[in-house]
């Protein structure tokens, strides 16, 4: 589709862990079959748990891992099995904000140059012009130009995401994957972030990738919606659809188990899942979500159910889908 | 911070590493007399006395003074083959723990290949291919002890790669070498540096035992373990000759691993606090 | 009202470092019924986890305890020798962490390390003790306790940790439980199950609850009455109720409006999040007088240079500004 910024076709990425001596070999399945599509300028939500195959499939896009099955097009460039991207082509069309900020930025390099060498490895050689990309760029996240020389260490956690956002759209990608972007910074500064994003990406044109397990951020900032189970997606739809008229048990559960005194969720507790997720390296036969599913019935054990329309645009990957409840 | 941070121990051997190195530059200005030509058989082995400081040797030649050259032998030596050894090490381990993969299992083999074999008995049979002399000196000392190095570095890299600033660089399309080099390998450059100081002191020790068994600098020029291989058989008789180059190693040594002791201290980064 | 059961009054907990003391705590005062929850809430960094190791009894270098009164049932706690506050451990009160992982013993099965609770507190011989481990895991709704009771502790999820380590807490029948950040490792799903569990098994034994947590929304759900702390005083309590309909400090205000709320968009649209400005400041640096005045909307120059009283809210509320009317 020549219209789409990113597509995923059919995209696995499988990992052999274990040794074959001891104890044999297994097949890690942390993605396992996706197919998703994101337009120019739309932000889409991505939710799941620990486990879920999230930060893998985060990886693959960014063209990091390769995949085992299926397509990656993210901006006329394919990766498939074997064909990976040009790095550089990559670079300046996906980019990655991070959860941690103190992890994310080389402790040794100051603020200037995290952003000034980028832009030097791409081809700008102008000083002057580097410069005021430089600067620009900083004023935009909304950080000082005579905080230009400073080390990371000399920043707050809220003012290093800002400098890792502005490292992420220093060569002006299309589409930004922002990873748990908030949940490792102090509450009282959340709602900076997620201010500056939503504004970046309506001065910038972008597209997000918005990968959190926070729903309240995932509503707030999404257009679309999709949740990760064990590898796969289990639901995905429109932000109204999924948070007002969710399908999937999981992603009831989910919403189910967010404590909001305030508006206590429409949905009954008898919603809230049981246990906790299975390994991927073995998960259950079937639906994978069915030993923690109040909805289990015998179809479910023997067959996994497919990724199936409720209304345009709004599909779920269970056998109930149509049972509201 | 507090200013002496990384104690005394960074302070004293510092101090003696300083001293020693000064000796060794400035060793035209504060021997006394030449070290090689300065022979005269009517001053033979006179004790350490107001003209003779530390006595004299068998062809009558002042031992302090040959002790001031000879710390020129031990730092070359010390200090250099510490470089090959860095430069081997570093690019082994950094290249092996960022690529992972069958060069990985090449590096970790040699490693432990290294490590099994005494790295004295190894320098010993580049030494025995090479012949006698300084640059062997440090060619085989420089060659055989960087299995640390190489370890350490691997194992930091190990660490680091899933930081995400190493990842940013790989997506904003770094090489894989400006990466190590500029992301990486400054971030282990502390452990790195300590390892080469503690190696100094290690291959000083080295070139005296390779000295001593004749291999080393050839006489008459004087190097600390040379000295001692001379001194060995009047040890009870003239015990001056090897009292001196022994103590010149010894407080070189210690200063070296004291220095490295300090450097440990303040370039740990687990002493400096990461989140400010 | 009763004599509460813990009463903490005018604690102080004082932090060397760097040549100089700091009050990490300062004026903390709050006062727990018998079996009630209680929640403490604040920012990494405002004093309430080191407010919990002070009721605890487990400051250690740098922090101290540098004044105020713990009453515990009438006795007071605060300078117990260390015997003592190590016989109360265990028996009277009972801590749960973040990490179970740190808090169990790695080389030990788990179900020996709770039947050690009634070894060590109430004399009861190990055959005995186990029985009673196998019942306590049943307790917490681990499953098959059976067969885990043998399992070390790396062999457990991160929820199943957890429960152990509420049984262990729970085993002595102690009238108050210390959980600190108890949750915030777990995925959401787990979470609420936690919680859950926490809040039946504490009602049904009666324990009081002291929790600590940075999510507000969590800490309100599941307790009856939460002080909010920043920059190491206690700035508002009130019942948890109340502190989302009508809060009252600006601090609390700007964290009840400032975070996404789940179906707030689909009610009023997307709005822009109110943010709260600047940072959280650093213990060394605290500012004078109300100490979230830099980043008040509402300040004035009493506030820079008073700290502000404690005055009373309806219903046992309190807030500490000047400027509550």
């Amino acid at each position: 589709m020549a219209d789409m910024l990113l597509s995923l076709d059919d995209l696995a990425v499988h990992f052999k862990v274990g040794n074959a001596l001891a104890g044999g070999v297994k097949t890690l399945k942390a993605v396992d079959g996706v197919t998703l599509d994101i337009k120019p300028g739309e932000c889409l939500g991505l939710v799941g748990e620990s486990g879920c195959g999230k930060s893998t499939l985060a990886l693959a896009i960014m063209g990091l891992l390769p995949p085992t099955r299926g397509t990656i097009d993210v901006g006329g460039q394919q990766i498939g099995r074997g064909t990976m991207p040009d790095r550089m082509e990559m670079a300046r069309t996906v980019q990655m904000v991070f959860q941690d900020p103190y992890a994310s930025l080389n402790p040794r390099q100051t603020v200037r140059r995290t952003l000034a060498d980028p832009l030097r490895i791409h081809g700008i050689t102008d000083k002057a012009e580097v410069e005021a990309r430089v600067i620009d760029m900083m004023a935009k996240v909304g950080l000082r130009p005579e905080q230009a020389d400073r080390y990371p260490h000399e920043f707050s956690g809220g003012q290093r995401q800002r400098i890792g956002i502005a490292r992420a759209l220093i060569l002006k990608p299309k589409l930004v994957l922002c990873d748990e972007p908030v949940s490792a910074l102090d509450v009282s500064i959340r709602a900076q972030i997620i201010n500056l994003l939503l504004e970046l990406k309506d001065e910038l044109g972008l597209s997000y990738i918005m990968i959190s397990h926070d729903l309240g951020v995932v509503e707030h900032v999404s257009d679309r919606v999709a949740v990760m189970y064990l590898g796969r997606i289990v639901e995905q739809g429109g932000w109204q659809e999924i948070f007002e008229d969710p399908r999937h048990p999981y992603t009831r559960a989910l919403i189910a188990a967010i404590p909001d005194p305030f508006h206590r969720a429409a949905i009954s507790a008898q919603a809230k899942a049981k246990g906790e997720i299975a390994s991927a390296l073995n998960p259950p036969p079937g639906c994978h979500f069915h030993p923690r599913c109040p909805l289990k019935a015998d179809l479910c054990v023997a067959e996994y159910p497919p990724l199936d329309a409720v209304a345009a645009g709004h599909r779920a990957a269970c056998h109930f889908r149509d049972r509201v409840i | 911070m507090p200013k002496l941070k990384g104690g005394s121990s960074l302070w004293i051997g510092g101090g003696l590493v300083a001293f020693a190195i000064l000796v060794a530059v400035f060793a035209p200005w504060i021997a006394l007399t030449d070290p090689v030509m300065a022979a005269n058989l009517m001053n033979a082995e006179i004790p350490p006395d107001w003209e003779y400081p530390f006595g004299t040797d068998a062809q009558g030649r002042d031992i302090y003074s040959r002790i001031v050259y000879g710390a020129r032998v031990s730092l070359t030596v010390g200090i250099a083959s510490q470089i090959c050894n860095s430069l081997i090490g570093v690019t082994l381990g950094l290249t092996a723990g960022y690529w992972g993969g069958w060069w990985d299992d090449v590096v970790s083999g040699l490693t432990n290949l290294m490590l099994a074999i005494p790295s004295l008995v190894f320098a010993l049979a580049i030494m025995a291919i090479l012949g006698p002399g300084l640059f062997s000196l440090v060619v085989a000392l420089g060659l055989t002890s960087w299995s640390f190095s190489c370890r350490i570095a691997r194992a930091q890299v190990l660490s680091l790669k899933s930081q995400g600033y190493i990842q940013a660089a790989r997506i904003l399309g770094y090489s894989d070498l400006r990466i190590m080099f500029t992301q990486v390998l400054p971030n282990i450059l502390g452990p790195l540096i300590v390892i080469a100081t503690l190696g100094m002191g290690g291959a000083i020790l080295s070139e005296a035992a390779l000295s001593f068994l004749g291999l080393g600098i050839r006489p008459p020029f004087p190097s600390w373990g040379s000295m001692l291989a001379e001194a060995r058989d009047q040890i009870r008789t003239v015990p001056w000759l090897s009292v001196f180059p022994g103590l010149a190693i010894f407080f070189t040594v210690l200063g070296l691993n004291l220095l490295g002791d300090g450097l440990r201290d303040i370039l740990d980064p687990q002493s400096t606090t990461r989140r400010g | 009202m009763s004599t509460p059961l813990l009463k903490v009054e005018n604690l102080r907990i004082a932090l060397a470092g760097g040549g100089a003391t700091y009050n990490a705590a300062e004026n903390v005062s709050f006062e727990i019924g018998r079996g009630e929850a209680f929640g403490l809430v604040g920012e990494s960094g405002c004093g309430k986890s080191i407010t919990a190791l002070a009721v605890m009894g487990l400051l250690r270098r740098p922090l101290s305890l540098a004044g105020g009164r713990i009453v515990l049932d009438g006795q007071e706690i605060q300078d117990a020798p260390p015997a003592e506050m190590r016989r109360l451990r265990g028996k009277r009160i009972a801590m749960i962490f973040q990490e179970p992982m740190t808090a169990l013993n790695p080389l030990s099965p788990v179900g020996r390390q709770i039947a050690e609770m009634f070894v060590l507190h109430q004399g009861m011989g190990w055959r005995e003790a186990m029985d009673r481990a196998e019942d306590a895991l049943r307790q917490v709704r681990v499953p098959s306790p059976e067969r885990r009771i043998k399992d070390y502790p790396h062999q457990l999820s991160g929820g199943m940790r957890q429960r152990v380590m509420i049984a262990i807490a729970l085993a002595c029948g102690p009238d108050l439980l210390v959980a600190d950040e108890p949750t915030t490792a777990l995925d959401v799903t787990v979470q609420a199950e936690i919680i859950d569990l926490m809040a039946e098994l504490c009602a049904a034994k009666g324990t009081a609850i002291l929790m600590i947590s940075h999510d507000l929304g969590l800490v309100a759900n599941m307790c009856k009455r939460v002080a909010v702390m920043y920059a190491g005083r206690i700035v508002e309590s009130q019942v948890s109720d109340a502190i989302f309909a009508h809060p009252t400090h600006p601090y609390t205000r700007g964290l009840v409006d400032s975070l996404p709320r789940l179906g707030e968009r689909s009610r009023r649209g997307r709005q822009r999040l109110r943010e709260i400005s600047g940072v959280v400041p650093s213990i060394a640096a605290y500012p004078a007088g109300c100490r979230f005045n830099p980043r008040c909307p509402a300040v004035t120059d009493i506030c820079r240079t008073n700290v502000p009283e404690i005055t009373p809210l309806p219903a046992d509320g309190l807030v500490r500004c000047h400027h509550h009317g």
